[in-house]
């Protein structure tokens, strides 16, 4: 109500100095049109490379989409819910999908922990900060398959890690057993991607108040106690975000099933669904199941994220 | 004194006198805890590449826990002849750098672009156009991997070409988010007098906004380079022959196919995944104060 009252009283003395914006006419693409021709090239990218191929994504899964040659009309019936029935009913898919959840119960907890107890660590540290944040953060700079290729030497049957572990080491090895391909998967996942989330933490460790240590130091507080007391709720809105990209990147595995265990073996043990859609959809040319899978998947990735953002996002942004 | 264990001096000093301590003062045990949980963690992430060096320069893959050490016997450069002569490294090398260089290039020409127009300017649609910014970072690349392929390998042709493989990742929307972030602490006076003094829009962005924003290109390069630079599954999927593949893929297929002919596979796995890692490790640690979490922080959070 009182807005229309101010609007109308406003418009009515178009000559008021300060509070007269809203009458002053502007032109229609606004003060500065340039704007739009200096966005106009990262608007067309957006179009042709987010929101086209979404749309197409989800066309190709409702209907019988087949790779033909260039020019060629061929017919592309509207098959309904066939391509997720397809899918839905084929046990490897499920053994996919039952593996990223696997890898997501092992990496996003293990994440969570390790990069906020490392970076209230490197929070108070005060010698050879430097020299941590940059050890903490070079995996996540370097390419997965450069390391993949010491995880193989490290983790192979004779490798090092056996060598050390002696008889306690699993056999089949690591990467060729149906129980622990995953496993070592995961925590391959969560050592590359930690720096990035230490520096996630170690931001939002800035923003807790000194003020509500100190409090608590007042009222007898230890540092463990301070740690689940004032820490951990202070740097809820970047434990959301974590929980947030770790899902998201898991739900996204491809490069470490597909060179560490050599294609998702043994035996489906560690296969992906974005291994999956590859292999569906680019091999063996069925892009209209391979583009269900997807779906499913951002879909599952969608509920996962509600449901975090539920437990632990409270009402904060 | 420092013999103490942790636990229990942690222990301590949830005993002591309250108020007592002040927040610098922290106890020696706390101090010893907390390096030793650094330390932990600096050598669990370290020690992967130190490995990796040290394999790569033996003789004879040697898992042993000695072999952790370098071994003047065991040391040769073969491995790198030998990674050289199976991906021809300086080709592929000449790949990830095109892709990664068109990369930086559309990264930064349209996103100092965007950037500048988001912060300063005002126009219809702006208000679309950063919530597109946004919503674009949470859309899952994997998703779209199946429709692009089918889009730039099939329908284009761009398959085996340098601008199929660029295209996907031509503007980094994390790089738009920071240079906004940048223009944004400019005074939009300044910009308003140098428009009264008649220049144009696009002197106005060369002269004034881009000088004033420089530390930010340099973050962005950065940040853009390791995207494509490390980049696996797109230039996999767009590059069949060799020649065309960025050194990435060229390794990976490599290891994919390996063991099977090579004298010391690991050897010259290891020695390939030098020469990757080298350029991005490097140019990490060279100009790591540019690494600052906020822009990482603020590039995810918008």
């Amino acid at each position: 109500m009182t807005v229309t009252a101010s609007r109308t009283s406003s418009a009515g003395s178009p000559n008021r100095a300060p509070g007269g914006r809203a009458t002053r006419r502007r032109p229609w693409l606004g003060r500065n049109p340039i704007g739009l021709l200096l966005s106009a090239p990262y608007l067309v990218f957006v179009i042709a490379v987010f929101a086209y191929p979404l749309v197409f994504a989800v066309y190709m899964a409702f209907h019988d989409y087949f790779f033909a040659a260039p020019g060629a009309q061929v017919d592309r019936p509207f098959v309904g819910l066939d391509n997720f029935q397809e899918v839905l009913s084929d046990p490897a898919v499920i053994r996919s999908f039952g593996n990223v959840g696997i890898f997501l119960l092992i990496n996003v907890p293990l994440t969570v922990v390790l990069s906020l107890v490392l970076a209230t660590a490197l929070n108070k540290a005060v010698r050879g900060r430097t020299f941590l944040r940059v050890a903490y953060y070079v995996p996540y700079v370097t390419a997965s398959v450069a390391v993949v290729g010491v995880w193989l030497f490290l983790f192979s049957g004779g490798g090092l890690v056996n060598q050390i572990l002696g008889p306690l080491a699993p056999d089949p090895s690591w990467l060729i057993s149906p129980t622990w391909a995953m496993p070592t998967i995961a925590l391959f996942v969560t050592w590359k991607q930690l720096g990035f989330y230490i520096l996630l933490y170690l931001a939002a460790l800035q923003s807790v108040s000194t003020e509500l240590y100190e409090a608590a130091s007042t009222d007898g507080a230890g540092a463990i106690r301070k740690f689940f007391s004032v820490t951990i709720p202070g740097v809820r809105p970047a434990t959301v975000l974590v929980l947030l990209l770790s899902t998201v990147t898991g739900a996204n595995l491809f490069t470490e099933p597909y060179l560490l265990t050599g294609g998702g073996g043994p035996n489906g043990a560690s296969t992906s669904p974005v291994l999956l859609m590859y292999q569906k959809g680019i091999e063996q040319g069925n892009p209209d199941t391979a583009s269900a899978i997807g779906i499913i998947l951002v879909i599952g990735v969608l509920i996962l994220a509600f449901i975090q953002r539920k437990v632990a996002g409270g009402d904060e942004s | 004194m420092s013999e103490r264990t942790p636990g229990t001096s942690t222990g301590t000093i949830s005993t002591r006198a309250p108020g007592r301590r002040t927040t610098s003062g922290m106890s020696r045990g706390q101090n010893i805890l907390r390096g030793v949980v650094l330390t932990i963690g600096a050598v669990a992430f370290l020690f992967p590449f130190y490995y990796m060096i040290v394999g790569s320069l033996q003789k004879s893959p040697d898992t042993s826990i000695a072999g952790a050490f370098p071994n003047p016997a065991n040391l040769t450069l073969e491995n790198y002849a030998d990674i050289n002569s199976r991906v021809n490294l300086m080709q592929t090398l000449l790949n990830s750098g095109i892709f990664t260089g068109g990369v930086i290039l559309g990264t930064l020409v349209f996103g100092v672009l965007v950037g500048y127009a988001l912060a300063q300017l005002q126009w219809r649609g702006r208000g679309i156009t950063f919530a597109l910014v946004l919503l674009v970072q949470v859309v899952p690349f994997q998703l779209l991997m199946i429709p692009l392929y089918v889009m730039i390998a099939r329908d284009y042709g761009l398959a085996d070409n340098y601008l199929g493989m660029i295209l996907p990742f031509a503007i980094n929307s994390t790089a738009v988010i920071i240079f906004r972030q940048y223009f944004l602490q400019v005074p939009r006076e300044l910009f308003d007098a140098a428009r009264i003094d008649g220049a144009g829009e696009v002197v106005l962005l060369w002269r004034i906004a881009l000088p004033l924003v420089r530390p930010a290109l340099l973050t962005v390069v950065l940040l853009t380079f390791i995207g494509p630079w490390n980049e696996f599954l797109w230039p996999f999927l767009v590059t069949k022959p060799a020649s065309m593949q960025p050194l990435a893929v060229a390794l990976a297929n490599y290891i994919s196919t390996v063991a099977a002919s090579a004298a010391n596979p690991f050897g010259a796995v290891l020695a390939g995944a030098c020469v990757l890692a080298g350029p991005a490790v490097i140019l990490f640690i060279l100009f790591q104060r540019h690494f600052v979490s906020t822009d990482i922080g603020s590039g995810v959070k918008g």
